[in-house]
């Protein structure tokens, strides 16, 4: 994945694009020999936020990766949830005052911080609205992508394939086979 | 299609195109009669379908929202969700998963059983098991349920052969691949499951039953059914004499239309039905249209649900195949000694991403949190679904606080679960964990409670009318032309998933009413 120097992100100055609503960019590259290269079109990968700057968006990462905290899981997953909160706060005036008094609160260097520290601060929050939205946040936006489902090893869709009936959904092998009874012959032969 | 005249006084309102509405659509329509079924969310096909579990969600789910209140989990844990159920034509049986026991002879006796419990509001249900019987029989084989009528059982999967070596090593005796309303072989023009693990997302082979395109199609092939889908029904009237006289509703483009009716049958799922029986009160009926009882709403019940995982040092792929298709019956008993009334079963259950860490985890966040998601490979999974009580103040109630898009209070839930709810619980998520551990578990886990997928007793027949809101039939004890057709009606939960008993009620229902109707009296 990502390179391990970029595991709390690797924001990049802004100037250069030329896209004037964008504010910030997050971006990074998924490492040669990892599964995922090869399934996706670019190892390179760069998220655009309207509203957060950079070093923000570093912060709002590194508060994603502490509360879900998977070590191998690509930084270029855990950007789509900073995405997802940066552009609910673009399409609302109060979304946007929440977010940014929220991460103000977590203090400068957050994304600097070991992850123990950074445990302990959101703990001290965690009751609060602005953690409890990222939370939710993080839920619904970071284990739905086929990034996550990739790394979890999820294999999801299923109807283009015929299902699972012949691709294993009866193939374990290190409990005995259900007795006749209490199970069902195969649909066919 | 036809489309029946808005003042036409002789059509049968159905609101709602699931279980309950769906089949009395048909069963209505084969005995001649006019319906115009109601459906507030859109026609959805298996093309339509999306095993994108997200993108599922937002297409299938009622996702107006609710405020609640109360001890229950999803308070905290979920707050904007906590009942999941369809807003989609075919309702909750294009998501439900399928299994459709049946409700046990002692679990209509509940009152006479179990005694004068505290804090409950049990009553025993106004309809013999024999009865009730009958029509399971009737819906089992429309619904072709596996393992009933010569239907084969669905062949055991990963996930249940986990289950299966457990129950078994703790000495349960009744664990199969339960009954299942999902086709082990192709029949009634519908085909075989292929095991895709997208029961909830909408069946892509139609091998579930739904009566999205099996009930419908049927009625619609009559002539004799008006579908408006998108369209919300938010009031029911009546005339001077206080029978149901129509409906007004919402159509597709929020205009505000009035549809004349002889009957009125309301299967919106009991939360839904309770909400609009309470919407529709009037100077007549100012609680609530029968609701003089003050029991519409009340003795909300949702089962004792909970989810058990157990993560092995081995892969399991539970998210392959048939989500529902196990269970162990060797609870669903009353016994006492067990320190609780009534039972529980233990189902086969797995959850996609996001769905587990949304509703299958206790709260949590963190290293330990992400461990679990980290293991999902070697996951089994199971639910807990047991029988709660029915408490006076566990009650569907017109929100104070929030309103719809049309202006209209919104649903408010309120549940503290009974005492007896918790001791069931406990019991039955150790259970679960023994199962796992018996089989080499490195570690189990129990969910909170999640978002309640079965909703009943908001209307409950009764044969006292101060004790209920219905009688034997589903007939509201107040207005003669009045009838609930979902889980509303059902006098306690029992420990059976709903679906089959919403179904053979609505079938003795329907019977019912052509009955009345031919000869004049309705």
């Amino acid at each position: 994945m990502n390179t391990s120097a970029t595991h709390t992100g690797s924001p990049q100055s802004a100037d250069r694009r030329s896209f004037v609503r964008v504010m910030g960019v997050l971006s990074g590259v998924i490492a040669l020999g990892h599964p995922l290269a090869a399934l996706l079109p670019s190892r390179a990968w760069a998220v655009e936020l309207r509203v957060l700057p950079s070093a923000q968006a570093a912060a709002l990462l590194a508060m994603i990766r502490t509360i879900a905290p998977h070590d191998t899981l690509d930084d270029a997953a855990y950007a789509l949830v900073v995405s997802a909160v940066d552009g609910e706060a673009a399409g609302s005036t109060q979304a946007r005052t929440d977010l940014t008094a929220g991460l103000a609160s977590l203090g400068d260097g957050f994304a600097l911080l070991p992850e123990d520290a950074r445990t302990l601060h959101l703990k001290a929050i965690e009751n609060g609205a602005f953690f409890q939205s990222v939370r939710t946040k993080t839920l619904t936006t970071l284990y739905s992508n086929p990034i996550a489902w990739a790394h979890f090893g999820y294999e999801g869709e299923s109807f283009s394939k015929g299902g699972y009936l012949l691709r294993g959904f009866n193939d374990l092998k290190w409990l005995p086979d259900v007795p006749p009874a209490d199970s069902g012959a195969l649909p066919f032969g | 299609m036809p489309r029946f005249e808005l003042n036409d006084t002789d059509v049968v309102v159905i609101v709602g195109s699931g279980a309950g509405g769906g089949t009395m659509a048909n069963e209505l329509t084969r005995r001649g009669l006019k319906v115009v079924l109601f459906e507030a969310g859109k026609r959805q096909s298996l093309a339509t379908f999306s095993q994108n579990p997200s993108e599922a969600f937002a297409q299938l789910t009622w996702l107006e929202p609710r405020s609640q209140s109360g001890t229950w989990d999803p308070v905290k844990n979920s707050p904007t969700l906590p009942a999941w159920h369809c807003r989609t034509v075919g309702g909750t049986t294009v998501h439900w998963t399928a299994a459709t026991p049946r409700l046990q002879p002692y679990e209509l006796r509940a009152r006479s059983v179990y005694g004068d419990i505290p804090g409950a509001s049990l009553a025993d249900w106004p309809i013999d098991y024999d009865e009730l019987k009958r029509w399971y029989q009737v819906a089992e084989k429309r619904l072709g349920v596996t393992r009933r009528n010569g239907n084969p059982g669905l062949p055991a999967s990963n996930n249940f052969k986990v289950m299966h070596a457990g129950a078994r090593r703790l000495g349960y005796k009744r664990v199969h691949t339960n009954y299942m309303a999902i086709n082990s072989r192709a029949r009634d023009g519908r085909g075989f499951c292929i095991q895709q693990g997208f029961c909830a997302q909408g069946c892509k082979t139609g091998a579930k039953w739904s009566t999205l395109y099996t009930e419908i199609p049927q009625a619609e092939a009559s002539g004799r059914l008006d579908l408006r889908s998108e369209c919300f029904v938010t009031r029911i009237e009546h005339d001077d004499a206080g029978r149901a006289s129509g409906v007004v509703y919402r159509d597709a483009a929020g205009v505000e239309q009035r549809q004349r009716a002889r009957i009125v049958c309301v299967a919106g799922n009991a939360i839904e039905t309770a909400r609009l029986l309470l919407l529709s009160e009037s100077g007549r009926f100012r609680q609530g249209l029968a609701n003089g009882s003050d029991q519409v709403g009340r003795n909300y019940c949702h089962h004792v649900l909970s989810f058990v995982f157990g993560i092995f040092d081995q892969p399991v792929s539970f998210w392959r195949g048939a989500v529902l298709a196990g269970v162990v019956e060797d609870e669903n008993i009353h016994d006492p000694r067990r320190g609780f009334a009534g039972g529980y079963h233990l189902e086969l259950a797995m959850l996609d991403l996001p769905t587990l860490p949304l509703i299958g985890l206790p709260y949590g966040w963190g290293r330990d949190y992400a461990s679990i998601i980290d293991n999902y490979r070697n996951m089994a999974g199971m639910l807990v679904n047991g029988e709660d009580l029915p408490r006076a103040d566990n009650r569907i109630t017109l929100s104070t606080t929030r309103k719809d898009a049309y202006g209209l209070p919104v649903a408010h839930i309120h549940c503290d679960p009974h005492a007896n709810d918790v001791a069931m619980r406990a019991h039955a998520t150790g259970q679960g964990r023994k199962i796992y551990e018996s089989v080499g578990a490195k570690r189990t886990v129990v969910s909170s409670i999640p978002p309640a997928t079965h909703q009943m007793g908001t209307a409950r027949m009764s044969h006292d009318p101060a004790q209920g809101v219905t009688n034997a039939h589903g007939r509201a004890h107040e207005v003669p032309n009045l009838f609930m057709s979902d889980g509303s009606v059902q006098t306690t939960a029992g420990a059976a998933n709903p679906t089959l008993t919403i179904v053979a009620l609505a079938l003795r229902q329907a019977e019912y009413i052509g009955r009345e109707a031919a000869g004049g009296r309705l």
